[in-house]
């Protein structure tokens, strides 16, 4: 029992570790386990070697993860970086989430605890490697003082703690006695160097495979607890719109229900269970005011944005004199492209457990950013911060959809839990129609673009305008926009990759009642569209190769000409293009890392696009568990490729979504999925993102490839509505 | 009213109104959690269970409907099937956030129990009804051909 309260407190001390490199002061201190899990097991034999590392007498390791994991291998992938310096055995490794902890777990590229831009491998590579080598000194220096011998004469390999002289042995799990005796190791710890590599760069096995493929990993849907209601919310059918007045003598009857209360988003219908919550709240009658609503229509919306776009916008870039030689060219390209809403549409929807006792309340959710929600919850609810326990759960996907700035979903879940009454657990359950239907979307946009090219084919000028909603105005992320710009509307154009000597970029901020949100790969999965089909087109225009024409224009780019050189080597190992079906390429660096993509294509039944073949090729700087990389890359790929084909929410009249569940807004089946081959680049540079990156390029591909086949550049996306079928 | 279901090879008296959806009866009454909500319209799979041995969707099956046949759920399966393909599905680590998987066992076990050779044919017709956001189609393919073979091995 090492774990009792006066070792705890003996141990507490705040500790800290001098970064190196990137200068970073990394508190390595030991968590207080007050944010504990409820649903964990008492850890009675836990050695608490830093914030990150505990090992029990059984001898396993478990890693305090500091980001969220919803399946893009956070647990693996820190789990990884931990043994690789504490010289574990990776059979000996878990990993369960961190408590909320801002000064402990705190995303080093943010500064609050949280997930997101594909950030978490690469802020934590360091740090995790760290808090492994430190956890190895402590048990180093637990077996010099149980054998007598220095600690320096003493190795450690494969979990097994060895002097050599003396043949004496032992595992981690043999030293936590001793060691939780022993004072934390101060001194900076020494990182092994990158050819002695075991673990990073290599596809260890996921950590969390087994326990998601038999139904037993535990998410926020699974959590029971004595008492606990199941509460649904009916949210108004337009944005902005309110309620006025509501009778719930329908929902009452129902049986099973409990109870409904009015919250500021609506009117919660609790149940004892979920049938009788979703039930109930058919049965509400509920009398709407919409004078402050979003009452236009997506048809309106289009107008506005394509009105806009005639017109001066901010001015983002302005290089050269773009405008007046595009205006007076002779040999000059216009397009306009469309992009719709996007949902997100993870598999789990949202949910919460939340149990509010005094002026306490503790939370159970996927918690994204869980610093955020903490004090949203908190400033909404007039608690203090420390009195908001979240516990981080395992969720079903998020692709941004779980981070909300205001922290929407999570003040909701938590007014609903307040209004059940002290001491009352409520799971909150939005089901799939309170997604599709409950905004947050990938926002609308139209870009404009039009440029100039001399005789000889070369681009002089290049002139791009875009009409989008803001993702980070209103919320506590204006601060990242620069002179009225936000960064998440022109990104990849503001920086456009492509050499032209001339070019003006600006953007029309458009303002709408519908909420807006990241979505995989943020403004990328417009902007990527936009640049990579329209340089194409002007490629073909001039008779250029789409890759060798790329190259040229790329310039001082290595690492985006390294993935389009690779790739296209990897395309012509695979031999000649198939009778009645051709090949796209596009080519993106996005969240720090360079992906680029060639898509096979041919036209299906339906007149719209099969593909069938990608070939990848990704530079992530040094691949961590490339596994993990492959998987998010396809992932990502298909994600995007979904949308391209046919994601896409509208609103009707009055401004009602038109889409509420999978069968009208329809997802990538695995008939759809293509058959994908990723290359992964090597490099010695640092770890960066693969979260989203495999997003951007796959839609421009498959683009690219469908006019190269049919002649259609489409610019209405999704491509259901943007191809003009030949019987339409 | 009372409802006795046959469920993963015992009797189990649940009292519930006769038209809520089994997927909640197993997971709000049973505490079974290893069948997930995703869609309640039999769209995305996250449900699938196994009545009288074949996979359905149990969120729109009304439990009074479900009481005369034999209930599976993912907490249960245990045979040739299901121990190749989950034993496939972590050799090659096909969950991501794995919140379908349960759905895409089930279904993959009806895949291979009609087609213990299966083509790709065979496979899109029996899953292409089990969502996957993640998009780790490509790795599902990969492990149920994989635990066919193996099973076939054995067999051998």
């Amino acid at each position: 029992m090492v774990n009792d309260n006066k070792t705890l407190s003996s141990l507490s001390r705040r500790r800290f570790i001098q970064g190196s490199a990137a200068g970073l002061v990394i508190g390595v201190h030991l968590p207080m386990f007050v944010g504990k899990s409820a649903f964990a097991s008492p850890a009675s034999n836990d050695l608490a070697a830093n914030a990150f590392v505990r090992v029990n007498s059984d001898n396993t390791v478990t890693v305090l993860i500091k980001h969220i994991e919803f399946g893009q291998g956070a647990y693996t992938g820190l789990a990884t970086l931990v043994a690789e310096d504490m010289e574990a055995a990776w059979s000996q490794m878990r990993a369960e989430h961190a408590p909320t902890n801002v000064d402990l777990y705190k995303n080093l590229a943010f500064g609050v605890q949280g997930t997101g831009g594909s950030t978490g491998l690469a802020n934590s590579y360091l740090q995790m490697r760290r808090a492994g080598a430190n956890a190895k000194q402590l048990l180093v220096n637990a077996a010099a003082q149980e054998w007598g011998v220095p600690a320096t004469e003493i190795s450690v390999n494969e979990g097994v703690v060895s002097h050599s002289s003396s043949a004496k042995k032992a595992t981690f799990g043999e030293l936590v006695k001793t060691a939780s005796t022993l004072e934390l190791p101060s001194e900076e710890p020494v990182l092994k160097s990158a050819d002695s590599f075991r673990l990073i760069g290599t596809d260890v096995p996921k950590i969390d495979s087994m326990e998601k493929s038999t139904g037993q990993a535990q998410y926020t849907l699974d959590i029971y607890q004595p008492n606990m209601l199941t509460a649904v919310v009916a949210h108004a059918p337009a944005f902005g719109a309110t309620v006025k007045s509501f009778d719930a003598t329908g929902a009452k009857k129902v049986a099973g229900v409990v109870d409904v209360k009015q919250i500021p988003s609506g009117i919660a219908v609790y149940g004892k269970n979920t049938h009788a919550a979703i039930k109930g709240r058919q049965a509400l009658q509920i009398d709407w005011d919409f004078s402050k609503a979003e009452t236009r229509s997506s048809e309106q919306l289009t107008k506005a944005f394509q009105a806009a776009v005639k017109q001066p916008g901010t001015e983002v870039v302005n290089r050269g004199d773009a405008k007046s030689i595009v205006a007076n060219s002779s040999n000059r390209l216009e397009v306009e492209i469309l992009f719709p809403y996007l949902a997100h549409a993870p598999m789990e929807t949202l949910d919460a457990v939340m149990v509010f006792e005094g002026d306490k309340l503790t939370a159970w959710f996927g918690s994204q950013i869980p610093t955020m929600d903490q004090g949203s919850i908190a400033g909404n609810l007039g608690l203090k911060p420390e009195n908001v326990t979240i516990h981080t759960m395992l969720a079903g996907g998020s692709f941004g959809r779980r981070t909300q700035p205001d922290a929407g979903f999570a003040v909701e879940a938590a007014q609903v839990a307040k209004a059940a009454g002290n001491g009352i657990p409520v799971k909150t359950l939005w089901t799939r129609e309170d997604d599709i239907k409950g905004g947050r979307y990938r926002p609308m946009a139209l870009h404009k673009m039009s440029a100039a090219m001399d005789q000889q084919g070369n681009i002089t000028a290049w002139q791009h305008a875009i009409a989008t909603q803001s993702i980070l105005k209103g919320t506590m992320f204006e601060s990242m926009m620069q002179n009225g710009i936000d960064p998440s509307s022109v990104e990849g154009v503001n920086d456009l990759q492509y050499e032209v000597p001339n070019l003006y970029v600006d953007l029309h901020d458009m303002e709408a009642g519908v909420p807006v949100l990241w979505w995989r790969s943020v403004g990328h999965t417009h902007t990527a569209y936009a640049v990579e089909t329209f340089i194409d087109m002007l490629l073909e225009k001039a008779e250029q190769d789409p890759v060798q024409g790329r190259l040229a224009l790329l310039g001082d780019r290595p690492r985006e000409k390294g993935v389009l050189e690779h790739v296209a080597k990897m395309e012509a190992k695979a031999g000649p293009v198939p009778e009645g079906r051709a090949r796209g390429v596009a080519v993106v660096k996005s969240f720090g890392s360079y992906v680029a993509q060639i898509a096979e294509v041919s036209v299906g039944d339906n007149q719209l696009p099969v593909v069938h073949h990608v070939w990848c090729a990704v530079d992530c700087g040094l691949a961590v568990n490339t596994n993990v990389v492959r998987a998010q890359i396809e992932g990502g790929l298909g994600y995007g490729l979904d949308a391209m084909l046919h994601g896409e929410i509208t609103l009707g009249d009055n401004g009602q979504v038109e889409q509420s569940n999978f069968h009208d807004y329809t997802a990538l089946r695995i008939n759809q999925m293509p058959n994908v081959e990723i290359d992964i680049i090597k490099s010695a540079e640092s770890p960066s993102g693969v979260g989203e990156p495999g997003t951007p390029p796959i839609a421009p591909a498959v683009s690219n490839a469908w006019r190269r086949l049919t002649g259609q550049y489409v610019q209405v996306l999704p491509f259901t509505k943007g191809i003009k079928r030949q019987n339409a | 009213m009372a409802i006795t279901l046959n469920i993963n090879g015992t009797k189990k008296s649940v009292d519930v109104p006769a038209d809520t959806p089994l997927l909640w009866v197993i997971r709000d009454e049973l505490k079974l959690t290893g069948t997930k909500f995703g869609c309640g319209m039999a769209q995305c799979g996250a449900c699938t269970v196994h009545l009288n041995g074949a996979p359905q969707r149990s969120c729109v099956m009304p439990v009074g409907a479900a009481a005369s046949m034999s209930i599976t759920t993912i907490e249960a399966v245990d045979d040739q099937y299901s121990q190749a393909l989950q034993a496939a599905w972590e050799e090659l680590d096909v969950p991501q956030c794995g919140y379908c998987q349960s759905g895409q066992i089930m279904s993959a076990i009806g895949v291979l129990k009609n087609h213990p050779n299966p083509t790709d044919q065979n496979i899109d017709n029996g899953m292409s009804g089990n969502i996957c956001r993640c998009a780790s189609y490509g790795n599902i393919r990969k492990a149920i051909l994989l635990a066919a073979s193996k099973i076939k091995t054995t067999e051998v």
